[in-house]
């Protein structure tokens, strides 16, 4: 039994000065068991208590605490939208606020002690959490008109924000009740009953976003952020990775009227100045003689050759082993064999990568798009030798992310710190260029597999055996544990090893290589690759047996309902079957990742030219609940743009450890006069929801791939597309 | 060395040197963020700005060559065509990141302020130099069609 007293003030108190008000800060169940003693943060808050999501101001404004970082996939919107739903509140009323950084009040539920925004987990992990700190606040201001007003609590209701008592026809407003329902006591987690989706009024509604600002420029992002006494520092990083400084000749640099300083951190050698403009030129003047000693001399083509043979060679460690494909696979009638490839690729958020970092004796204090907060807090900590909470992150909007900002070695966070460090007291905004942005990594890793599945004479298909050759993610990171089971890195296999289709023997291998050349999560992860061979085999097993892609599918999809829906679904709404334009093909694709289903039907042409030109994609997206079908939408069409650059055209090569691309000229990506015509339909689901930032990109490449070959009876393995 | 230049309808002197690109001057000189930094190389369109009512990427525009022109940034844009492409902007909920954005909206604002009835191809042809990583380009073209008609129904109206 938790003490009271105790858990009042550890639970809610009076925020002092201007907008004074309630605070209240919900408990997830295992910290309310486990600590009993007030505990008191050091952020800066006046919080007293982990998990505050919500502060009732006596404006009426009602701040709530976003855990995660809004990088353009709504999240502001979608956990404002839970904790409005329960606490009734005005749409108008609700101002979105960064959380600081802090693992035990606003640690991704789905993680563990982490903050951080990934895994399209950010709406999942909040669903129940925030729906409680909403009733529980809402609890409290019944509470306490119920007690200014001498009634019962049963007969106060809350409305758009106004408490109301019908009977004597009294009418106020959160900021009047605030001081008064700060002394309430807090509601016990289990009687507080959250609403039945059929009486949402925010969820599964149209409500516009409020991450406000980024219409009229005010919005402020790293790039934007001014300090006294700031200084932008430019970096020159080894052209390949793995490289040192041996000797630097600042000469030139140091001649360069408003230079400032040149500061050599271990990623690199930093040129500072007050203005981006002087640092750049400053650190482009640098002459820097290069230790390439250790340096990579990984040339892409070449290692894509050594994947192959391993692949052709090695067995790899089972991720699955279901049967004996290899014995089935003797036994087949028909023997699909194909081998696909998969490039580099770089996220290239629109923001390139930059980080505000300030070091002084009171610790370090830094302000980012940060995606990993406490991990970033821990690791910045350690280098500096400071404890983690003397490192205050400052999480600002970010201008894309696509999983480059959620660095489990903090990279650029780190190159920024070091900067900082040697230069204590002096704010240092760290700006890449997009050639550094494109040329330093933290790339999606290179991928090989070889497949090989087999039919029996009536087309069943009987045997798939898979293999997939590629870097770790995870390996050497703090999520190694989380991942990385028995030598088998999930993020690599995810989407392969867990094939949706009824195949009775099924045999999925994993080759890690390790590679000198930095590797990261990129939107989807393993769904990038493991979607694109799954989906173009089971279209070619479909044709090979004779028969309709779409029913091919659903045949082999009786363990999975949710796959089966979105399938038949988006065959219905793409008229699957339709007539179509000469030269002009249908192709189908459906996976499952982050716990979402995706189907889409892509509608492709290809030129005289061989130019593929996408037309048309309809998707069907089941990710349980649409808290907003609108944001869901977005996402989706983002995704399918995101996913069709890679498919098309996006591609990180390297020679002899340098990468050989630099900018948007080479490393192309979408563009308005490729993009399709985009059409989403949401399944209705009573289900919890789950991930929609990542969902649509996987099924994109393979629907276009699938529709190629309906268009021209050739099939294209290898990402990006090319047919001549 | 010092150079007056005009943005917003204000004029600037600013001490940089002649070849600092404009981008960089209403950055870090003027401190007027919302024109972006995206590639450095009028690549991707973050940085576009009006000079005299047209679009030009300010991150390659060396500030000597805007001496005596009008500069307009997405702070300081307010035509007809620029109220219209905003409201569509929020109604069609266009954005996400937000980072392109400004450059997307001033490039939108100055097809229509040159076009008042752009096709599908002048669309393209007009936005396709503004690069969008969240891919939002579904909304931009639906924005600026409803824009279009939200300039041509007030046209027919007043």
């Amino acid at each position: 039994m938790v003490d009271q007293g105790i858990s009042r003030r550890r639970f809610l108190t009076l925020v002092g000065g201007v907008g004074a008000g309630l605070t209240i800060g919900i408990n997830l169940p295992a910290a309310i068991t486990k600590k009993a003693t007030p505990e008191v943060s050091v952020t800066e808050t006046s919080i007293f208590e982990p998990n505050a999501f919500i502060k009732i101001h006596t404006d009426n404004t009602v701040s709530v605490i976003i855990k995660h970082l809004e990088m353009g996939q709504g999240t502001y919107t979608g956990l404002s939208t839970l904790v409005a739903e329960e606490l009734n509140a005005d749409w108008a009323q609700i101002k979105p606020e960064n959380a600081p950084a802090d693992p035990k009040r606003y640690n991704n539920t789905s993680w563990g002690p982490y903050q951080g925004t990934g895994g399209s987990s950010g709406l999942a992990n909040s669903f129940e959490q925030l729906r409680i700190a909403g009733a529980a606040a809402k609890a409290m201001l019944v509470a306490a008109a119920a007690e200014l007003w001498q009634v019962n609590r049963a007969e106060v209701t809350v409305e758009k924000g106004v408490v109301s008592h019908k009977a004597s026809n009294k009418k106020t407003t959160f900021g009047e009740l605030a001081n008064l329902a700060a002394k309430q006591s807090i509601p016990d987690e289990k009687s507080l009953i959250l609403k039945e989706p059929k009486d949402f009024v925010y969820i599964g509604k149209k409500v516009a976003r409020n991450d406000h600002g980024k219409i009229d420029g005010s919005a402020i992002f790293t790039q934007d952020v001014k300090l006294d006494g700031l200084l932008t520092a430019v970096i020159a990083h080894p052209p390949r990775f793995g490289g040192k400084v041996r000797a630097i000749n600042r000469k030139k640099t140091l001649a360069i009227k408003g230079v400032i300083d040149v500061v050599e951190v271990p990623s690199g050698v930093a040129v500072l100045a007050k203005d981006f403009w002087t640092a750049k030129k400053g650190r482009d003047a640098l002459e820097i003689d290069w230790d390439n000693s250790k340096a990579s001399t990984v040339t892409t083509h070449k290692l894509m050759a050594d994947y192959k043979r391993k692949a052709n060679e090695e067995a790899g460690l089972a991720a699955t082993h279901k049967g004996d494909a290899k014995k089935a696979l003797e036994k087949a009638d028909k023997v699909i064999e194909a081998s696909f490839e998969f490039p580099y690729l770089a996220h290239a958020p629109m923001e390139p990568i930059n980080c505000v970092a300030l070091v002084n004796k009171q610790g370090c204090e830094i302000w980012n798009g940060a995606q990993f907060h406490t991990v970033d807090q821990s690791i910045v900590s350690s280098i500096l030798g400071i404890k983690p909470e003397q490192v205050k992150i400052n999480t600002l909007f970010a201008g894309g992310s696509f999983g480059r900002r959620a660095n489990p070695y903090s990279d650029y966070i780190v190159e920024a710190v070091h900067i900082a460090n040697a230069k204590k007291g002096t704010p240092i905004k760290l700006v890449w260029t997009r050639e550094d942005d494109i040329r330093a990594g933290y790339f999606r890793p290179m991928y090989f597999h070889k497949v090989k599945a087999g039919l029996d004479k009536n087309g069943n298909p009987i045997a798939w055996e898979h293999h997939v050759v590629g870097q770790s993610i995870a390996a050497g990171t703090p999520f190694e544990g989380f991942l990385v089971k028995d030598g088998i890195d999930k993020t690599s296999i995810e989407g392969a090893s867990n094939l949706s289709y009824s195949i009775p023997n099924l045999q999925v291998n994993l080759h890690t290589v390790d590679v000198n050349v930095p590797v990261l999560w990129w939107r989807s992860v393993g769904h990038t690759h493991t979607a694109f061979s799954t989906e173009v085999i089971i279209d070619e097993l479909a044709h090979a047996a004779g028969k309709d892609p779409v029913e091919f599918r659903a045949k082999l999809m009786d363990k999975h309902p949710r796959h089966l829906g979105v399938l038949k679904m988006v065959a219905e709404k793409a008229k699957w079957g339709k007539s179509l334009p000469k030269g002009h093909g249908l192709g189908v694709a459906v996976h499952e990742s982050f716990d979402s289903f995706a189907a889409q039907v892509a509608e492709v042409s290809v030129s005289d030219k061989s130019e593929i030109r996408v037309h048309r994609v309809v998707c069907v997206i089941d990710c349980g609940i649409a808290v907003n079908p609108d944001i869901i939408k977005a996402q989706i069409q983002g995704g399918i743009g995101f996913g069709l650059a890679a498919a098309l055209e996006s591609e990180i090569t390297l020679e002899n450890g340098q990468v050989v691309q630099s900018n948007f000229h080479d490393y192309k990506v979408l563009r308005m006069n490729q993009m399709p015509e985009v059409e989403v339909h949401i399944m209705p689901s009573t289900k919890p929801p789950t991930g929609v930032g990542e969902p649509g990109t996987p099924p994109i490449a393979p629907a276009v791939a699938n529709a190629i070959f309906a268009a021209t009876g050739k099939r294209l393995y290898n990402l990006p597309l090319k047919l001549a | 060395m010092s150079m007056t230049i005009n943005v917003n309808g204000i004029d600037h002197t600013v001490n940089a040197t002649p070849d600092t690109p404009l981008l960089w001057v209403i950055r870090d000189h003027i401190e007027l963020t919302g024109t972006k930094f995206g590639c450095g190389q009028a690549l991707c369109g973050a940085c576009t700005v009006q000079m005299e009512g047209q679009a030009i990427r300010s991150c390659v525009t060396p500030v000597s060559a805007v001496q005596g022109k009008k500069i307009t940034t997405i702070e300081g844009i307010q035509s007809d065509a620029a109220k219209a492409v905003k409201k569509a902007w929020e109604e069609e909920q266009v954005v996400q990141c937000g980072y392109c954005q400004s450059g997307q909206i001033v490039a939108a604002i100055t097809l229509l302020e040159n076009n008042t009835n752009p096709n599908d191809d002048d669309i393209d042809t007009a936005m396709s130099d503004n690069i969008c990583r969240c891919n939002t380009y579904v909304r931009i073209r639906s924005a600026i069609k409803s824009a279009v008609q939200d300039l041509t129904n007030q046209k027919r109206s007043g």
